[in-house]
């Protein structure tokens, strides 16, 4: 399971003063804590800035960069942006992200191709948000087909099959698992990746609801996730459902998580 | 007479069966078709929106409620006569330009319609041209903008401008909200009000039209 922190992100209010005052060692903190607690890649997003998240992104990169040898994962749909954020990241970057929306999916194209990176396919088509598994996988296998049309393979491309409040629609939890398992048996090889908290929106226990809808996507084939990994509960669900999966030799990666106190019950 | 309080309660649990029986009943007991939106649904639905301000119910009960009382207006829509003026006001509401993104949009204009507005939904990706022609065709008395984008906000003050432009600024009131919007947001584009949730959208809306309760 790719864990990507979601953390570093201009629209929380503590993360936009700290980018305002260009405060290194928070920011440092933050990527720290994240690493520590098993991330892979770090999510930077300065979207909020808007004229100046240029600027902001790529002081991001560098000052997470500075801190953390993990890769990062730019979160933009601003090309210039992340062209600039790419010049300065060292490694692999996750690209975040791509959509069919027609402009979108142009102006972001000469980026991801410029250079090797990862690149996170959202499943928004061009003029409507997908509801259903199958207008899902629809979205989903034809941003599959133009990016390996491109010359993206299929492991470098995260499918974001969306996820929705199950407070408007309570078939919109299982729209999004269906997706998940239809594109992973469709397209072996490929990853699939979601934010969580969308799931709870409008409902009380939050947090609970987003655990249990983790376990939910890991167990549709669910391959990559963009979550708080300092959330000790959180992780202790995503370890105990992929060592209840069969995918934690000896249990180690649980039972280290444990000893190391990077977990904790509910 | 009668005060309605087992119609209310039932739009308040979203009971529909219990509310349409309560309002066949209330008709056919004689009250006033008026009284019984006012007093019955809205009052209900007010109520809704305060606790769901505060935290006290959650969206799928709001929803059910406005479903609720969307199933009892079908039975006093063919009662109302000609030139009744049942609307608290007109709404006209979209998600800007760029923007597909439309739960929290629905939401406000569920809530509003509960609370006797006339909405009328221009839907997602609205660009400010389609905000100032239907302006223009209906006369609303309150335009209300829905981001939730970092990166589509800036079609609010870009859709005001163009209001402004068509010169009908100044007639309409300008409601903004979604999640990355705040209060000093609305204040630096010069929009009349923001609302935080759909509850507070309503008493946004009664304010900004001097509509008590």
């Amino acid at each position: 399971m790719i864990i990507v922190g979601e953390k570093i992100n201009t629209s929380r209010r503590s993360i936009a003063e700290a980018v305002e005052k260009r405060d290194a060692e928070f920011i440092g903190k933050m990527a720290r804590d994240q690493a520590q607690a098993g991330a892979h890649y770090l999510d930077v997003n300065a979207g909020t800035f808007l004229d100046q998240e240029v600027d902001c992104l790529c002081w991001l990169v560098e000052t997470v960069q500075n801190e953390v040898g993990l890769p990062l994962c730019l979160d933009s749909p601003n090309p210039k942006a992340l062209s600039e954020a790419l010049k300065r990241h060292k490694g692999v970057a996750m690209i975040n992200s791509i959509s069919l929306e027609e402009d979108r999916f142009q102006s972001l194209l000469p980026v991801i191709t410029s250079q090797p990176c990862h690149v996170v396919a959202l499943c928004m088509a061009q003029k409507s948000m997908p509801t259903t598994v199958e207008e899902r996988v629809e979205v989903g296998s034809e941003l599959i087909k133009k990016l390996t049309d491109e010359g993206i393979t299929l492991e470098k491309i995260y499918v974001d099959l969306l996820v929705q409040p199950v407070s408007v629609g309570t078939g919109m939890g299982i729209a999004t698992l269906g997706a998940i398992n239809k594109i992973m048996n469709d397209f072996p090889g490929v990853n699939t990746i979601c934010g969580l908290s969308n799931i709870s929106f409008g409902l009380p226990e939050r947090r609970l609801i987003n655990r249990n809808f983790l376990a939910l996507c890991i167990s549709y084939g669910l391959s990559a996730a963009i979550l708080d990994p300092t959330d000790k509960q959180l992780m202790a669900t995503l370890l105990a459902v992929e060592m209840l999966l069969g995918r934690d030799e000896y249990c180690g990666n649980f039972i280290d998580a444990y000893q190391n106190g990077r977990i904790a019950g509910g | 007479m009668s005060d309605f309080k087992a119609l209310s309660e039932a739009v308040i649990k979203g009971d529909i069966k219990t509310a349409i029986a309560e309002t066949q009943s209330a008709l056919d007991a004689g009250s006033n078709v008026r009284d019984i939106l006012d007093k019955g649904l809205v009052t209900a639905m007010d109520e809704m929106g305060e606790r769901f301000s505060k935290g006290l119910i959650f969206v799928p009960q709001m929803l059910r409620s406005a479903k609720t009382v969307k199933e009892c207006m079908k039975l006093l829509e063919p009662l109302f006569q000609e030139g009744d003026v049942i609307s608290k006001g007109k709404v006209l509401i979209g998600t800007v330009k760029g923007d597909l993104h439309d739960i929290g949009k629905n939401l406000v204009s569920m809530m509003m319609e509960g609370a006797g507005f006339t909405v009328t939904d221009l839907g997602v990706d609205v660009p400010p041209e389609k905000f100032v022609h239907k302006s223009q065709e209906i006369e609303p008395d309150i335009v209300a903008m829905s981001a939730l984008l970092s990166t589509t906000m800036p079609a609010m003050p870009l859709t005001i401008e163009a209001l402004q432009k068509a010169g009908i600024r100044d007639k309409v009131k300008v409601m903004i909200g979604g999640a990355p919007v705040t209060e000093r947001y609305a204040q630096e584009i010069k929009a009349d009000s923001y609302a935080s949730d759909a509850g507070s959208a309503v008493s946004k809306a009664k304010k900004l039209l001097g509509i008590r309760g």
